[in-house]
């Protein structure tokens, strides 16, 4: 590979306390400006494997680098400042409901020291591109599960973040909603975002191509 | 950025107020608790604190009875009185006669016994009120005064003095050990208080450490919030003993004039209120930290 990887896993295991290891000697690559598919039966260590790029959690032992930076050994203050690099999309949005749509995309920003108008503006945009714009003074809950996931997309990209880790974001969505966040995806690789997506959905895969990284029970399938 | 760290600190600040605003009954019972564990040791430094001043307007009054051998003729008497009153080590003497002394018996209620006296024992007494009331000072004073010939008996009273003085140390010492205690409590309420809104707030607390938020960041409004019930539990227990004060005030100055004084309770002085405010505020944001602290080190 010419490229430097922009994240590089090797061996890396996690094993819950119990001794279940969800993860098992997993080794792989990936350069910047990939779109990955992470797939595998539930269970497979998807989430997982996404958990420990984001270093949410620790491997048990390999290590993993992202950008140069070995995040299984990273100290706990230098977490926060790493993870301002990666936008997260979960499956459960994990959105704050006691907050407005542009509340909940202003939070990165916020946490950032991003203030004012020039906040603002970026939120917008932010909600420009899920097509949310229009709601902003809406109440979460109030939306659609395709909206409240496009609303989680808004707020993982808004601070515009070279890698996006996106754990089963199409699950609970129907085909057409499916599509609509998959074209958002493919939109943010053509601009030079390296993009990881678990899904269970074959077809989509299929539809959108891209590398494909295969999991079960914890390990690699080539 | 230095704009941004304003803002968040304003932020911060609105949230923590916000909480106030979202439970305003249960934010007031526990500013009343913190109140009443303020006003505790509050309340007996200001006792103290008034008792001192009281003691101190009695202090001056310490006095050493001098009596005179029965053969001391009146005229010896007040000269040994004069000769006394220039002495460095006296403020003032002052001469009692025999005749003086039972008349004094008879004005405090004693004129019964008076009356039943074959004649009057009482010797001549001088009255000395010494320029130094401390004991070490009190004591040289009276062992020059027993070399003198016609002395027959010193009378001094500084026992009660010291008594006072040891009787105040142990309530000093009382306030002291009431503020490290209830100092104590009053962080605990507030770590508990912070405990049940971390409780509520965990969803956003997660989210925010997911999205890049940083410990102190995260930590901000809670402790703006434990500070601000810090300080207004040291209002409300400011304001308690302030009350209590006022509702004493009346039996303060009926006991006051039995006495033949004059006697006001004072409150506090501006000096000991603000490092009232200042200390609960202090410990409310100090048990907001550990608490908040102890949630994140949890979570990891």
């Amino acid at each position: 590979m010419t490229t430097p990887a922009l994240i590089e896993i090797s061996e890396v295991t996690k094993r819950y306390p119990g001794g279940h290891e969800a993860v098992s000697q997993v080794s792989l690559a990936i350069a910047p400006g990939e779109m990955v598919f992470l797939t595998g039966h539930s269970g497979a260590g998807k989430s997982t494997l996404l958990k420990l790029i984001a270093a949410i959690e620790r491997p048990t032992t390999g290590h993993i680098m992202v950008n140069g930076q070995n995040v299984g050994r990273m100290k706990r203050p230098a977490l926060p400042f790493f993870r301002r690099n990666i936008g997260l999309i979960f499956q459960d949005h994990k959105l704050l409901y006691d907050r407005t749509v542009f509340d909940n995309v202003l939070m990165p920003l916020h946490i950032q020291g991003v203030i004012g108008p020039d906040a603002a503006r970026r939120v917008r945009a932010a909600l420009d591109k899920v097509g949310l714009l229009g709601r902003e003074r809406a109440r979460p809950i109030t939306l659609s599960g395709g909206e409240q996931q496009r609303l989680c997309i808004a707020r993982a990209i808004v601070s515009r973040p070279a890698l996006v880790l996106a754990d089963e974001p199409t699950a609970n969505l129907d085909d057409a909603y499916a599509r609509d966040i998959m074209d958002m995806f493919r939109a943010f690789n053509e601009v030079g975002v390296t993009l990881i997506i678990s899904t269970h959905d074959q077809d989509l895969i299929h539809r959108y191509g891209g590398r494909r990284v295969t999991l079960a029970y914890g390990k690699l399938v080539q | 950025m230095m704009k941004a760290w304003v803002a968040h600190h304003l932020h911060s600040l609105k949230i923590a107020a916000e909480q106030f605003r979202a439970a305003p009954v249960a934010a007031l019972f526990t500013v009343l608790v913190i109140g009443v564990a303020v006003s505790l040791p509050a309340g007996l430094y200001v006792l103290l604190a008034n008792l001192e001043r009281a003691a101190g307007g009695v202090k001056p009054q310490a006095e050493i009875t001098v009596f005179l051998k029965d053969a001391v003729d009146e005229n010896t008497a007040r000269t040994l009185g004069t000769s006394l009153k220039k002495r460095a080590l006296v403020a003032d003497a002052r001469f009692v006669s025999k005749a003086d002394g039972i008349k004094h018996l008879e004005d405090a209620g004693l004129a019964d016994i008076a009356a039943g006296l074959p004649e009057n024992p009482l010797p001549h007494t001088l009255v000395l009120t010494p320029m130094d009331t401390a004991p070490v000072a009190m004591a040289a004073l009276t062992a020059k005064l027993k070399g003198n010939p016609d002395v027959d008996r010193i009378l001094m009273d500084s026992d009660w003095i010291k008594r006072l003085a040891a009787l105040m140390q142990l309530g000093r010492d009382l306030v002291g050990m009431l503020i490290l205690v209830l100092g104590v409590a009053l962080a605990a309420i507030t770590s508990n208080t912070i405990r049940l809104q971390i409780y509520a707030q965990k969803d956003e607390i997660e989210v925010a450490r997911l999205i890049g938020a940083t410990d102190r960041f995260i930590r901000r409004p809670f402790l703006y919030f434990g500070g601000i019930q810090g300080l207004a539990g040291g209002l409300a227990g400011w304001l308690l003993v302030g009350c209590g004060g006022w509702l004493l005030e009346k039996s303060v100055a009926q006991v006051a004039a039995a006495y033949g004084s004059q006697f006001h309770l004072a409150g506090f002085n501006l000096r000991e209120a603000a490092l009232l405010l200042l200390l609960s505020t202090c410990l409310g944001w100090l048990g907001a930290y550990f608490s908040v602290s102890r949630a994140l080190r949890e979570n990891d």
